[in-house]
């Protein structure tokens, strides 16, 4: 089975069936990574560069270990801002991985577009790591992979995305992708951190957990940056964590159990508090775990492609 | 140098013809019109059965680069790429190094083009409003109109503080010189990259949101109602909102004018999906509700003159990521094209009036006579061929750039030549 692109661009337009494959096959890797020896060989022979061109630790860690548990040798290039703070463009970077006879190419970038980019100009199969405030496709679909675990199917799930909607990939992935697979979504924060339009994207929106959370199931908590609060988009953490940060106190209201998700890295006790991180209802780990799996079945599924 | 146009129509919105109308030229200047002339020998004939003759285009929004930035474009290229374009004047943009804020600056501009193109494209420079183009102080504006500058723009930036705007307005108004104001609230456009909207929700692109232009025009009407004598011109217009508000001022006989390039009435934000760095423009594209709106606001006559921003950037500087690219695209010589296929060819405008506002309306706008066409007078035409149908290809350009998110398009209708006194350009 293959997928019907050579890249993984974004999850905007992905078929159910090819996102069903995905996680399908993640669910076979995630059976190896519980193994003993947790190394298969499939991309042997097969060279993997991730250029990493904005800071992250745990993306980049989740995509190498995935690359390695797979026999591909692999190439990992990190540096902070765009390739022209080096003085070279992102086209010789793109000519020069072709140059090394490179595989696949794993990118994450400050600017939207580029594994587009990358993708136009290159042999090799993209896969996007992030793109500025586009996408996140492998985000997304281990959260996917972590809510059809616990719920079997995504159809007619509610999840609702809190936080700073304007400035996340992994909102507008989630958004995709759920949508696609037939959840609800809706998407709650200050209206300053909500993007115009996001409605056309099939969501609802709300400015108060307090009128969501009895109608959920799922909490996906994204991380609010301090610098949001220098640009004039919310006055304070204090005053944020009050109205937006999740709390154990605010989700007992619901009648249910409602699961909790965070992409991490987590601000303890400002978007998300201590006690419900680390609660029962939590699948925090194992959104960390699902995503090595995740990232091996994409990678697979490119790298294998007949 | 002896020329015979022969069985051109001519449409000359200033005296109103439309009609068959052939040329004998002598040294430049119309020795005779009239239907079915002849002509000796003596005479090259220039076919143009099929074509329309029009009064000489002129572009008031170029950007020529020249000096400071001679790897995008030379004045040399860019007055080629006008010719080629169908137009016989431009006015070009100050955002040079140094910037046309001297009159030094505005008199190399003149001389350069007058060298480099014999006279076949009119070069009439516009001078910056402030010094440095910084918004902070004003410029030596006496000196540059006396220099021969045009109007006064700080384009690529708005005067943003009203209060200089005010005295700009004043001071300018001294001179009869028109004030074209890149409209944009800038504490509201920060590292925005494309309209806002719903494809910037999708996209997770910076947005610009429209209200920033619309903001800026509505307070400079607002300026200009208490300064009645300034001339206020707004470039580039891209959003309903700013169409809305010209209209209101015109009808309260305010001096205002306006322009639209041909990319905000042909594309909208939905090209930005590709990522093409060739559709990142400032203004940037908007929504097809806002290309609607234009394309009425220039059938109603709110909008007086289609001008490109013709905006040169190499392959190499435009090449690279989205957020880091720099705004602009050329357009002069896809301009006239572009708008026939678009405006005349559906009939939002007349020939006619396409014609008005690629030559009468923008000259009368910067002060310049109109293009007289009777025997006697110089001549200065821009040929047409209506009908042709051609596809863009950005590597025939003579623009030293080729940042066009048009390379194969097919369009209909095309400049194919121009003539300015005892200069001319023809490849039919």
């Amino acid at each position: 089975m293959n997928l019907q692109s050579r890249h993984l661009l974004g999850l905007e337009g992905m078929s159910k069936e090819d996102i069903t494959l995905i996680l399908d096959t993640a669910e076979s890797f995630r059976e190896v990574l519980e193994r003993p020896i947790k190394k298969v060989p499939p991309l042997q022979g097969k060279t993997i560069v991730n250029l990493f061109f904005e800071n992250s630790t745990r993306t980049r860690i989740s995509f190498e270990l995935a690359e390695r548990r797979l026999s591909a040798d692999v190439v990992s290039f990190s540096s902070g801002g765009s390739s022209i703070s080096k003085g070279e463009t992102l086209k010789d970077t793109a000519r020069n991985i072709e140059a090394m006879k490179i595989d696949m190419v794993v990118v994450r970038h400050s600017s939207a577009g580029v594994p587009h980019f990358l993708s136009r100009v290159v042999q090799a199969n993209v896969i996007n790591a992030g793109d500025g405030l586009h996408e996140h496709p492998t985000q997304a679909l281990l959260d996917m992979m972590t809510l059809r675990q616990k719920y079997k199917s995504l159809e007619g799930l509610r999840v609702c995305i809190v936080g700073d909607i304007l400035h996340s990939r992994v909102a507008r992935s989630n958004i995709f992708g759920l949508r696609t697979m037939g959840a609800e979504v809706s998407v709650c924060g200050p209206a300053t951190l909500i993007p115009r339009y996001i409605e056309q994207l099939g969501v609802r929106v709300y400015n108060r957990l307090e009128d969501v959370i009895p109608n959920i199931d799922v909490l996906n908590v994204l991380r609010i940056q301090l610098e949001r609060q220098k640009s004039g988009l919310f006055p304070s953490l204090r005053e944020y964590h009050r109205y937006f940060g999740v709390t154990k106190e605010k989700v007992d209201k619901a009648s249910h159990p409602i699961t909790i998700m965070h992409p991490g890295p987590i601000n303890r006790d400002v978007e998300l508090s201590a006690d419900l991180a680390d609660g029962p209802h939590s699948v925090i780990l194992e959104q960390v775990t699902n995503g090595v799996a995740v990232r091996m079945s994409v990678l697979y599924l490119l790298g294998t492609a007949q | 140098m002896k020329l015979f146009l022969q069985g051109g129509r001519l449409i000359d919105p200033l005296s109103g013809k439309d009609e068959g109308m052939d040329f004998l030229i002598v040294d430049g200047r119309i020795e005779k019109m009239g239907k079915n002339l002849s002509a000796n020998s003596t005479y090259e004939t220039i076919q143009l059965r099929n074509c329309i003759i029009a009064p000489g285009f002129i572009d008031m929004h170029v950007h020529l680069r020249e000096p400071g930035f001679e790897h995008k474009e030379t004045i040399a290229t860019g007055c080629a790429a006008a010719a080629a374009g169908g137009f016989t004047a431009i006015c070009c943009m100050p955002n040079t190094n140094p910037p046309i804020d001297d009159e030094s600056v505005v008199r190399y501009v003149q001389d350069t083009a007058k060298k480099v193109t014999k006279g076949l494209v009119d070069v009439y420079p516009i001078a910056a409003a402030t010094k440095e183009r910084k918004g902070e102080e004003l410029a030596p504006i006496a000196e540059l109109a006396e220099a021969g500058a045009v109007a006064l723009s700080d384009d690529g930036s708005p005067i943003a503080s009203a209060e200089l705007m005010r005295r700009v307005f004043e001071y300018s108004s001294m001179f009869g010189l028109p004030v074209i104001q890149h409209a944009e609230e800038p504490t509201m456009t920060k590292g925005g990259v494309m309209n806002e909207g719903f494809q910037s929700t999708r996209l997770g692109l910076p947005g610009i949101p429209p209200i920033a232009e619309e903001l800026m025009v509505v307070r400079d009407c607002i300026l200009l109602r208490y300064i009645p004598k300034a001339k206020y011109h707004v470039a580039h217009v891209s959003t309903s909102g700013t169409v809305e508000a010209i209209r209101r001022a015109k009808a309260e006989k305010l001096n205002i004018t306006a322009e639209v390039t041909p990319h905000h009435f042909t594309l909208t934000d939905e090209a930005v999906e590709s990522f093409d760095t060739n559709t990142k423009i400032n203004p940037p594209l908007r929504t097809s509700d806002d290309v609607a709106a234009v394309k009425e606001g220039l059938r109603d006559g709110t909008i007086d003159v289609i001008a490109s921003d013709h905006a040169p950037h190499t392959i190499d500087e435009k090449d690279v990521e989205y957020l880091d690219a720099p705004f602009g695209i050329v357009g002069l010589e896809t301009s006239v094209g572009l708008s026939i296929t678009t405006l005349v060819e559906t009939k939002i405008l007349t020939m006619a009036q396409l014609i008005e506002k690629l030559s009468l309306n923008p000259r009368r706008i910067v002060g310049l006579e109109p293009i007289r066409i009777e025997e006697g007078e110089k001549t200065n035409f821009t040929f047409l061929d209506p009908t042709k149908e051609w596809t863009v290809d950005v590597e025939s350009f003579h623009s030293k750039s080729k940042n066009s998110p048009y390379n194969g398009w097919k369009l209909k209708g095309k400049a194919i030549g121009v003539m300015n006194g005892s200069q001319y350009w023809y490849k039919p």
